[in-house]
C-alpha cells in the first residue's frame, strides 16, 4: 500500500466521522483567498468600475472582498486607475506599509502601461515600474466582470503557492503538494 | 451675448474706459490691457455700475512661441446682475511678471497658480504662488510649446536603492510625436 492509499484511506476514516484532512498550504491558501481585503487605491475612472463590481450587483463582499481604509489591514492593492508621478511615492509608501503576503493588481491601461497616457509628461508607464505586480487586467476601464475574473485569476495564482511544503523531498526529487487519488 | 447687448457694454467701455482698444467678435468682447494698467482697470471693470464684472470665471495662459510678447493672460469675467460678459488679454514678455488680480478676485488665487505651474508666468502680489497640479520639484513648465510632451523626467522604483528615482525620458518605442514641430 503507498502513501497516497494510505493517506485516502485515513480521509475515508476520519470523513466518516465528521474531519477534514487537508493540507496546511491547501487551509492557508483557503483562508487567504477567501477574505482578501484590498487597500482602497481608486485612482480615476477605473475606480468607479472596482466601485461598480463591489456594489451588489456583482457584490464583492461574497468573495470576503472588504475595502480598507488603512494599508496595514490589507493584503492586496488594486491600482485603479492613472499613475502620475506626483502619486507615484505615495503609492510605493502604501505598497510598503502592507504586511505580507500582500498582492497588487493592476487594473486598466493605464496602470498596465501608461494607457492613454503613455505619451505625457505625468504619467508613470506602467504601475510596474513602482510595485510587483500580479495580476494586469486589460481594459479602459475594465467591465466588472473582468475585474471579477482578475480577481479570480489571482485566487488561482495564491492557490498554486505552497508557504508549509516546500515541495522538495530529502533526496532531492519534486513531490506534488496536492495529493490527488 | 446678443449684438444689441454688445453695443451697449462697448458704449459705456469706450466711455470708461477710452484708451484701451477692444476687439468685437460675433458674440464676445475683448478688452487690450498692458500689464501695468491692469489692476486699475479690473478694479473699474468690478465696481462701476454700469459693467458691474463682480464675478471672474477664468483665467488662462496662452503661448505664442513665434510672438513678441510670447504670452497672454486672458481674464474671462461675467455680470450676473447685467447679463453680460468680458474677455481681458494682458500681452506678457519671457520671465516679465503681471500683477496678480487675487486682491480683487479672490477665486483668482487658484487659477494663477495653475497659470504660474503650466505656463511658467509669474504673479507678483499673489499670496501664496506654489505649483498647484505638478510635484513642487517639477522642472519646467509643461504647457509652454518648447516642452516636450513625453516629459524630461520618469519615475521608476530601484530595488538597490530601495526608494523611488528620478530618471531622464527613456522611451522604449521612440519618439512617436507626428505633429512636433522643429522648434
Amino acid at each position: 500500500m503507498g502513501l497516497n492509499e494510505q493517506i485516502q484511506e485515513v480521509s475515508r476514516e476520519v470523513g466518516e466521522r465528521g474531519f477534514l484532512l487537508t493540507s496546511v498550504d491547501t487551509l492557508a491558501n483557503w483562508a487567504r483567498t477567501s477574505s482578501m481585503w484590498p487597500m482602497t487605491f481608486g485612482l480615476a475612472c477605473c475606480a468607479v468600475e472596482m466601485m461598480n463590481a463591489g456594489a451588489s450587483r456583482y457584490d464583492l463582499d461574497r468573495f470576503g472582498i472588504v475595502f480598507r481604509g488603512s494599508p496595514r489591514q490589507s493584503d492586496v492593492i488594486i491600482v485603479a486607475g492613472t499613475l502620475t508621478n506626483k502619486m507615484a511615492p505615495a503609492l510605493r509608501k502604501l505598497y510598503d506599509q502592507m504586511p505580507e503576503p500582500r498582492w497588487v493588481v493592476s487594473m486598466g491601461s493605464c496602470a498596465n502601461g501608461g494607457g492613454y497616457y503613455h505619451y505625457g509628461y505625468s504619467t508613470v508607464r506602467g504601475c510596474d515600474r513602482i510595485v510587483p505586480v500580479d495580476v494586469y487586467i486589460p481594459g479602459c476601464p475594465p467591465t466588472a466582470e473582468a475585474f471579477l475574473y482578475g480577481i479570480l485569476q489571482l485566487h488561482k495564482k495564491i492557490h498554486r503557492t505552497h508557504t508549509f511544503a516546500s515541495g522538495w523531498g530529502e533526496n532531492g526529487i519534486r513531490r506534488s503538494a496536492k495529493l490527488t487519488g | 451675448m446678443t449684438p444689441e447687448k454688445l453695443d451697449t457694454l462697448a458704449t459705456r467701455i469706450a466711455q470708461r474706459l477710452p484708451e484701451f482698444t477692444t476687439e468685437r467678435l460675433t458674440d464676445a468682447l475683448i478688452l487690450h490691457v498692458p500689464a501695468d494698467r491692469l489692476l486699475a482697470t479690473m478694479t473699474i471693470l468690478r465696481d462701476d455700475p454700469e459693467l458691474d464684472f463682480t464675478q471672474m470665471i477664468d483665467l488662462a495662459g496662452v503661448h505664442y512661441p513665434e510672438r513678441n510678447p510670447p504670452f497672454d493672460v486672458v481674464y474671462q469675467l461675467l455680470s450676473v446682475h447685467k447679463n453680460h460678459r468680458l474677455r481681458v488679454k494682458t500681452g506678457l514678455g519671457e520671465g516679465e511678471a503681471i500683477p496678480s488680480v487675487t486682491g480683487i478676485w479672490s477665486c483668482a488665487d487658484w487659477y494663477e497658480r495653475e497659470t504660474y505651474d503650466l505656463m511658467g508666468i509669474l504673479f507678483s502680489g499673489h499670496p501664496d504662488l506654489r505649483r498647484i497640479l505638478n510635484d513642487y520639484d517639477f522642472d519646467g513648465h509643461p504647457l509652454r510649446k518648447d516642452f516636450p510632451v513625453v516629459g524630461r523626467y520618469e519615475m521608476r522604483y530601484d530595488e538597490a536603492v530601495g526608494r523611488l528615482v528620478r530618471e531622464p525620458v527613456a522611451l522604449e518605442i521612440a519618439d512617436r510625436e507626428p505633429y512636433r514641430r522643429a522648434l
